[in-house]
């Protein structure tokens, strides 16, 4: 498999803005890995089931209680921007 | 008395026979630290007045014959591993001002017993990476050689122990991250099974793959430590409900009659031929203490590297999505609009292996290569897990290299992703099935840079592990 990546787009999906130099070399070191990466078609898993997580868990479940206290201002404390008790950010319609 | 040179279970002893009280200790390792660190760099952030209140309240404890095993002890922590009131940067000028709201589970189990902790320990940025090289604010160097990598991604972790700055220090392991800067700095490291500690405040890389665990002096001290942070978490849902013990109980019992496996895959192509005859002496002297060792394969294990890289990659992409400059962290001065506030803050936020790793995961989780990729690395993973399985049927445990090679020197990989990640071929199938495994020292080169072996238990075997590693230790 030899693929050619859309660095804009996938950038893109990411939310980075890249320059133009680092493009060039992200194209480029993304090509080498995925290469790499490309010897997983070598195996054959037809039939195989995936295994997304380790532990047999399945939904783990609480009732419905609050344990904490608020903390409006604890959790605000390392917010960029804010204002009234609130985060801000810049206006996302218009 | 060197009081930096005493290992855990000394020091303790010390600490309760009151032949030593916790300030003093303290005092020790930062009079210690101020004189080595400023070469070695293992801490990214000293807490100096935390641990001293800590110390005297460990004093108070210690003077009223109670505490534990970890009371008054000295130790540092991985930065991505939240201590309220402490920076937790994950050596990223991301969170290079984060402030965490609440402990880590492990950092309220520290906390609990009355441990010092005296910083916290330098780390490739995210956790992403296997020299420490990529921390945003500082290299560390090895100990053993200051022109070489420690390892990483806990890479400060292990320089701190190995360097006598810490008793011992808790690091993660998502790919290798314990086992490997242990191996590279002579020391032990412990990852143990996925679910037996929680990752609550532990900054995610790849969840489905990350554990904390001690890196520390000896296997004894390892489990001592692993004694305190395992145990059931009702705020990580991937944590395991079961009765963990005492990690120690069947330490001393030695290893006669057990068997060992060494997988082929572990020896093959890549190694370095002094690596390789370290860790074959190393199973001929479990032989001489009465191991069975025979060879096994396990076929799907040359896939287990670029199944890692996805795997993880994906998850860290998602993960990472988190940090967007709206509710804490870092933001970005200019921007018109949203968009241009997110990828302005993570253009400028993160660091280049990081981007790196995210813009993989984004292409593999993408239309059109998610079922190539993605879903093809998560068969693979079931394969590896059923090759282990199979060893386990009839080993007690695993014996391989953790890496290729000893340290090298720093710089020489920064060039190659790919030859940097073939670094981690030994180390990533114990993280893809959930495995234990300790990594501990087991010989040198000839210019005297420590050799580690990886043994590798069944889910839920730490005992095992330690059984044997101690025996090793103790021959």
């Amino acid at each position: 498999m030899s693929i050619e990546i859309d660095v804009n787009n996938v950038a893109n999906l990411a939310k980075l803005s890249l320059t133009d130099e680092e493009k060039a070399v992200m194209k480029s070191e993304l090509g080498a890995i995925i290469g790499f990466a490309d010897k997983l078609a070598e195996i054959d898993t037809s039939g195989v089931d995936i295994t997304a997580h380790i532990v047999p868990i399945t939904n783990v479940l609480r009732a419905d209680e609050v344990t904490n206290q608020p903390d409006r201002d604890g959790l605000l404390a390392n917010a960029p921007t804010k204002a009234d008790g609130y985060m801000t950010v810049p206006r996302t319609f218009e | 008395m060197n009081i930096t040179e005493l290992s855990l279970a000394e020091l303790s002893e010390k600490l309760h026979g009151k032949e030593l009280s916790s300030v003093e200790a303290t005092k020790a390792y930062f009079e210690k630290i101020n004189a080595v660190d400023g070469e070695i760099g293992a801490y990214i952030r000293l807490t100096e007045s935390v641990a001293l209140q800590q110390a005297e309240n460990a004093d108070k404890i210690l003077a009223e014959g109670k505490g534990t095993a970890l009371t008054g002890v000295p130790y540092g922590i991985k930065d991505n591993i939240c201590t309220k009131g402490s920076i937790t940067s994950c050596a990223s000028k991301m969170l290079e001002n984060f402030n965490p709201p609440y402990d880590a589970f492990v950092t309220t189990k520290m906390n609990a017993e009355n441990a010092v902790m005296l910083g916290k320990m330098n780390m490739d940025e995210f956790a992403m990476g296997s020299t420490t090289e990529n921390s945003a604010f500082k290299v560390t160097k090895n100990p053993y050689d200051i022109t070489r990598v420690p390892g990483g991604s806990s890479g400060g972790s292990a320089a701190a122990v190995a360097a006598k700055e810490a008793v011992f220090t808790l690091g993660s392991d998502t790919g290798g991250s314990i086992r490997q800067p242990a191996a590279f700095c002579g020391v032990v490291g412990l990852k143990p099974t996925y679910g037996t500690v929680s990752r609550n405040g532990l900054v995610a890389f790849a969840s489905s793959l990350d554990q904390i665990g001690p890196v520390a002096r000896n296997v004894e001290d390892a489990a001592v430590v692993l004694n305190s942070i395992a145990g059931h978490d009702s705020l990580d849902s991937t944590s395991v409900n079961r009765i963990y013990g005492d990690f120690t109980a069947e330490m001393k019992n030695g290893v006669k009659g057990m068997k060992a496996a060494l997988p082929k895959e572990y020896f093959g192509e890549g190694i370095n031929p002094e690596v390789r005859a370290a860790v074959i002496n190393a199973a001929n002297e479990f032989e001489k203490m009465g191991v069975e060792i025979q060879e096994v394969s396990i076929p799907a294990m040359e896939y287990a590297l670029p199944a890692y890289y996805v795997i993880s990659s994906c998850e860290a992409s998602s993960n990472l999505a988190r940090f967007d400059g709206v509710r804490y962290g870092y933001r970005a001065e200019n921007y018109a609009d949203m968009d241009e506030l997110y990828k302005k803050t993570r253009s400028e936020g993160f660091g280049k292996e990081v981007k790196r790793r995210i813009m993989l995961g984004s292409f593999a989780l993408s239309a059109g290569y998610y079922d190539a990729y993605y879903k093809k690395a998560l068969q693979v993973r079931t394969l590896i897990i059923n090759g282990f399985n199979s060893i386990f049927e009839n080993n007690d445990f695993i014996i391989s290299p953790v890496a290729p090679t000893v340290a090298y020197k720093i710089g020489e990989k920064t060039a190659s992703p790919v030859e940097m990640y073939l670094g981690d071929i030994y180390t990533v199938p114990v993280n893809i099935a959930g495995l234990p495994a300790i990594s501990m020292p087991c010989g040198a080169d000839k210019d005297g840079m420590p050799i580690g072996m990886q043994l590798i238990g069944k889910a839920f075997s730490e005992s095992t592990l330690i059984r044997a590693g101690w025996a090793f230790e103790n021959r």
